[in-house]
């Protein structure tokens, strides 16, 4: 029981990196097969029911940034700006929601 | 399992946005419960890490793919409310900066890959948390179960609003085969990845999880930083 745990910031840090590398890195090599519901829904016929997003032509659609023609930044970067986003509105809304003050055995 | 635009008729949509209005409602009371200055940031970084590794769609053969739903992972971490709220932010960006998810159909991805994923998910793997040793293996395999059975019951889910209000007149019995069979595979990729994930953090950080309240001892608590040390030799 005499290990130190690793730091909150360290621990926190280290998995912002992990969640950068896995949005900006790693996602150029998802298998571009259709996903579950799609592949289902070419099975099952359904399919040509489906109707493009109103935001279709957004700057990020697609998981890609407009104007960068290179796949692998365009991809990279349109999931660094989602992790952001995602980060700072999620984050936000947590330490909104949170419990404020002092508590017991919380300390750390 | 992001259901596009077109999918599901109007009045089933605006069933389903109420639905995940009422939920995220409810989940806006129970994640004051659950997070405090501790465990709040480690919610948005959670939320982040999900989005991040849904990107990454991994194959289960027969041409098809599949990816993260991470309900029960973020509900182990972070606790349920928290990842009903979670999820809904990652649809959110998903849906209105990347064109993934139809707009009309948030509401009814809302309610598939967060209350119906989070509730059967989590509610499986609390159910086998109770039942199974209280060890941190105990914890990962109550939370895997929950995490694989947590796609197949969102896929089940997606069968029964598409037999309500599904557009095309396609055979109910076709659909659900290729959801359930598809989903099944995807569930076990859910699994591997919540099992992986949640015992890299409880291996260095488990007095974060809020899954592994149970797990800590009162002995554990002398030990935290922050206590003085003649507290901690006692």
């Amino acid at each position: 029981m005499s290990r130190r745990p690793v730091g909150r910031r360290a621990f926190w840090i280290a998995g912002l990196l992990l969640t950068l590398v896995v949005a900006g890195v790693v996602s150029h090599y998802a298998s571009a097969s259709p996903d579950g519901l799609e592949w289902a829904a070419g099975e099952a016929g359904f399919a040509d029911t489906a109707r493009d997003s109103a935001v279709a032509g957004s700057p990020l659609a697609d998981y890609g940034v407009a104007g960068v023609d290179d796949a692998r930044v365009s991809g990279g970067l349109a999931g660094v700006i989602g992790v952001a986003v995602t980060l700072l509105l999620a984050g936000g809304l947590a330490l909104l929601l949170r419990r404020r003050g002092a508590r017991t055995g919380t300390r750390d | 399992m992001h259901v596009p635009d077109g999918f599901l008729d109007a009045p089933t949509s605006l069933v389903t946005g109420a639905v995940a209005a009422g939920a995220v409602g409810l989940a806006l009371r129970g994640a004051h419960r659950e997070l405090d200055e501790r465990t709040a940031p480690l919610a948005g970084l959670t939320a982040a890490f999900v989005f991040a590794v849904q990107m990454v769609n991994f194959p289960v053969g027969a041409g098809t793919s599949g990816h993260l739903i991470g309900g029960v992972l973020t509900a182990v971490l972070v606790g349920p409310w928290t990842a009903i709220l979670c999820t809904t932010v990652v649809l959110l960006v998903q849906a209105l900066l990347f064109a993934d998810g139809g707009l009309t159909a948030l509401g009814t991805n809302v309610v598939l890959m967060g209350v119906v994923a989070v509730g059967v998910g989590y509610g499986l793997s609390r159910l086998l948390v109770r039942l199974l040793p209280r060890t941190g293996t105990g914890l990962l395999a109550a939370a895997g179960a929950g995490a694989f059975l947590s796609v197949p019951a969102a896929a089940l889910a997606f069968v029964g609003l598409f037999a309500v209000g599904g557009v095309a007149d396609v055979p109910l019995g076709a659909v659900l085969a290729a959801m359930g069979g598809a989903h099944l595979l995807i569930g076990i990729g859910e699994a591997l990845i919540t099992v992986a994930v949640l015992g890299a953090v409880l291996s260095v950080r488990p007095d974060l999880v809020h899954g592994a309240a149970h797990l800590r001892r009162p002995a554990d608590l002398a030990t935290r930083p922050g206590l003085r040390a003649e507290e901690a030799l006692r």
